[in-house]
């Protein structure tokens, strides 16, 4: 008996000026399986879903939906078909409700005006449904943590009753247990029929849950495998098109003195009380569940946020940072946790966007040695990209990340503070941003890692602090950090 | 070096093949400028001399650096309807310190200017450091610049005496107007495109989160433009001064949406973080076309303004359909 397809994406390519981001790609996908989508970044994979969703015209190629070729491709049309996809960038409106968001496009149901208390209890519905009824439907989205923007973009998309949900990279920017928890979700919805495509670059995750996974390379098919069939070194393998030994690489640790002490700690919100140190060539982890305070801590040390008490002391001395500006002086550096909306300049090229904190002064630009400065560096943690003139949102999520990353890069800064540093990237350039953490410590950086993966805190760090709700719950030194402590400390149990 | 090289190489690779499309998106400002040329010669004997040539860029020096100064202020995300009050208070200004108080027009110029850029940096403190939207912040500045300026002339036009303010546009002198208005238009495509300033009002716009975390006190960068677009306003009304002897109170009124209208056909984004002055430039000259060729046809002005709003619809719409990229949702 020939397989049951859903979707059938055959010969797909797409190109964006000079770069084929996708040629003569398959994708075809059985009904009812949990199919993944992995390659290395910029390898295609958000492209080939945005195809999918009519989101992107293709240049070549057919798609077929349950045995209907899909000819007119609009976003409309593909969502008709039963096509939905859960953006790796959100397409949520942050200044409307969070039920106005669920039933954004499905709002005019209700006759001319619309039925608010309906609309609220629909999608309390909705959210119950997935285990987060305790989101409130009638706060503005923009107030909700990364992590709930992304329940509400699920939502969304369940409301549409779609027989194909695509999640590109959902779980970059979920802790521990909200992973556990979609994870959960997902496989609850494949029992009830719902076929699921699934990107992501964790790769315990695909194993947790996949049937199939499809590889993509430079935006060319390499295979489909059966996920029961395959190990994670020769997925890793196909996908990167070499061995990686070793996910974190060793660092030869020389922990110097105390540079950054941070004592009792508070601001207005989520920030109770937190104390800690940093010490020099140290790499310091912070690990905890979303809303812990982790990135608020960090936001009022670096002068982002006023700090209503407690006292910061750099190299010994207190200081009182009242913006960023004073920070970066002094070497502070933060990479922050959402790229896109603080992060980077998204329609901005991606040379402005490397040379962002490099460049404060007011006068000449010489474009031309710009340029050059921006490729070496860019070329430093093996970015991918067209030209340094091309916008960043051209770029795809994680060499996104790695831009971001550059600006710090192109100065001296003695304490660096990383929120996220490898939010939605590959494995392969994972290693490489960890080789570049390794070189920041080496030649005596305090490095502070904010990352909710359990496993890069303790690939990584030399000592891990773990906060919930606004504290510090406890200190663990490197050899004694493991899955279980961490998640003991942040649920506080 | 070598991969300068290779960089250039692919360059001339892909510039052996020209690509028409992307030209005409590229700079279809100047292709909209160029076509309007054309066919105004066509419709006009006269438009195509000398002296109706002098006459568009003696009267479009003043729109065309109110239309800059809004760009900056665009680019960074904000907006001024002040620049037409302000074009009144530096006419009415230099008019009077000339006329009443017997100041050397250059002097005069200076002091309208300084006044001009006060104005604007009212208008800067309001928004960058009271919050206040630069709509409103800049209605209000609007308001009362153009109070400011029927109050210092009691609502009569001030006669300033031929040889004085009037060397401005003087063909002794080679029409100077013409001269500093070009000299700026280079000044601030520099400033825009090469210089660190231009780089951060350009951030601004696009995301001041990402760069008030860069490290990049913003707000002076936001206040620093309302005060560029004001001291421009105020040296435009001067230009208007010198063209007519007379400063009056009147001057610049409307000019705040032909400068809005120019920037937009020159392809800014309202909503800040793109934009070009030479395209703005080309925006101004544009509405200035159409205004002087439907001068010359005889077009009686109620209808002008009519068929100028029509044709101002035109040319965005152009703007957008030939910049449509990949559709992105
Ligand atoms: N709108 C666009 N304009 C220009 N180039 C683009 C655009 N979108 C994607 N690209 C390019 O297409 C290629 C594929 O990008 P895509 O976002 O599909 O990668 P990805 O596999 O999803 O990577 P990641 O894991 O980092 O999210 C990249 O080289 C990217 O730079
Ligand atoms: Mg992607």
């Amino acid at each position: 008996m020939a397989p049951d397809y859903i979707v059938q994406m055959n010969h797909i390519s797409k190109h964006f000026g000079g770069v084929k981001a996708l040629q003569d790609v398959h994708l075809n996908v059985e009904r009812g399986e949990i199919h993944a989508l992995i390659g290395e970044n910029g390898a295609g994979k958000s492209t080939l879903m945005k195809v999918l969703a009519g989101a992107y015209p293709k240049d070549e190629g057919t798609i077929v939906i349950d045995g209907v070729e899909a000819t007119t491709a609009t976003p409309r049309a593909m969502i008709d078909m039963g096509v939905s996809v859960i953006y790796q960038e959100f397409m949520l409106a942050p200044d409307l409700t969070v039920a106005e968001n669920i039933f954004i496009d499905q709002m005019q149901q209700s006759g001319m005006f619309i039925n608010w208390k309906d609309l609220k209890r629909r999608a309390k519905q909705q959210l119950q449904k997935i285990g987060f009824g305790h989101i409130d439907p009638g706060k503005r989205v923009g107030e909700l943590s990364v992590a709930y923007q992304q329940i509400v973009e699920i939502c969304k998309c369940l409301a549409k009753d779609s027989k194909v949900l695509v999640f590109d990279e959902p779980t970059a920017v979920l802790t521990h247990s909200e992973t556990q928890k979609l994870l959960e979700l997902i496989m609850q919805l494949k029992a009830e029929g719902v076929t699921i495509l699934y990107i992501s670059h964790r790769l315990e995750e695909l194993f947790a849950i996949s049937d199939k996974i499809t590889v993509l390379k430079d935006g060319k098919y390499v295979d489909t495998v059966e996920t029961a069939s395959i190990t994670k070194e020769q997925l890793v393998t196909m996908m990167v098109g070499r061995e990686i030994e070793q996910l974190f690489p060793e660092r030869n640790a020389e922990i110097g003195e105390e540079i950054l002490r941070v004592e009792n700690l508070r601001t207005g919100d989520l920030v109770e009380d937190v104390s800690f140190s940093l010490r020099k060539g140290e790499v310091l982890g912070f690990s905890g569940l979303v809303g812990s305070g982790r990135t608020e801590t960090m936001r009022a040390i670096f002068g982002a946020d006023k700090k209503t008490s407690g006292k910061v002391l750099y190299f010994g001395e207190e200081v009182h940072f009242k913006n960023p500006k004073q920070a970066i002086r002094k070497g502070i550096g933060l990479l922050p946790e959402d790229r896109k909306s603080q992060g980077l300049l998204l329609k901005q090229p991606i040379r402005y966007n490397a040379t962002l904190v490099s460049r404060q002064g007011n006068g000449f630009i010489n474009h031309k040695k710009e340029q050059e400065e921006v490729r070496k560096l860019l070329a430093r943690i093996s970015t991918k990209y067209g030209s340094t003139e091309d916008n960043a949102d051209s770029l795809s999520g994680g060499n996104q990340q790695k831009v971001a990353l550059a600006k710090w890069l192109a100065v001296d800064t003695k304490v660096i503070i990383l929120d996220e540093p490898t939010r939605g990237v590959d494995v392969g350039a994972k290693t490489e941003i960890y080789q570049i953490i390794n070189e920041l410590a080496e030649n005596g950086v305090g490095v502070i890692i904010i990352s909710s993966e359990m496993a890069e805190i303790i690939g990584t760090c030399d000592r891990a602090i773990v906060m919930r709700e606004g504290r510090v719950t406890g200190e663990v030194p490197k050899e004694n950090l493991s899955e279980n402590q961490l998640i003991k400390l942040a649920m506080g149990v | 070096m070598e991969a300068t090289e290779r960089k250039i190489k692919s360059m001339d690779a892909t510039r052996r093949k020209f690509d028409w499309k992307e030209f005409i998106i590229n700079n279809n400002t100047f292709i909209i400028l160029l076509l309007l040329i054309i066919v105004s010669a066509f419709l006009s004997d006269t438009f195509l001399t000398t002296m109706n040539l002098r006459n568009i860029l003696l009267q479009q020096a003043g729109p065309i650096l109110v239309a800059i100064g809004l760009l900056f202020v665009i680019l960074a995300g904000g907006i001024d309807l002040s620049v037409g009050s302000i074009m009144a208070v530096g006419a009415t200004v230099s008019a009077i310190l000339i006329t009443d108080m017997g100041m050397h027009f250059s002097m005069s110029i200076g002091v309208a200017v300084i006044i001009g850029l006060a104005f604007g940096l009212f208008s800067g403190i309001l928004v960058a450091y009271a919050g206040i939207q630069g709509f409103v912040a800049t209605l209000a500045t609007m308001t009362i610049a153009r109070g400011v300026a029927f109050v210092l002339t009691e609502g009569r036009p001030v006669k300033v005496e031929a040889g004085t303010i009037s060397t401005l546009v003087s063909k002794d002198f080679m029409y100077p107007i013409i001269w500093i208005t070009i000299l700026l238009i280079i000044v601030f495509t520099i400033i825009h495109r090469y210089t660190g300033y231009g780089r951060k009002v350009i951030a601004i716009g696009s995301n001041e989160t990402a760069l008030k975390l860069a490290g990049v006190r913003t707000k002076q960068y936001v206040m620093s433009t309302y005060a560029l677009s004001g001291a421009l306003a105020a040296l435009a009304g001067v230009f208007v001064a010198a063209r007519s002897s007379t400063g009056s109170a009147t001057v610049g009124m409307g000019q705040e949406l032909d400068a809005i209208a120019a920037v937009v056909i020159g392809g800014a984004s309202l909503m800040g973080g793109r934009g070009f002055v030479l395209n703005t430039v080309a925006g101004a000259l544009i509405l200035g076309l159409i205004g002087n060729i439907m001068n010359l046809m005889a077009v009686p002005s109620y209808p002008q303004d009519i068929i100028k709003g029509v044709i101002i619809i035109a040319a965005v719409l152009l703007q957008i359909l030939t910049s449509k990229r990949d559709r992105t949702i």
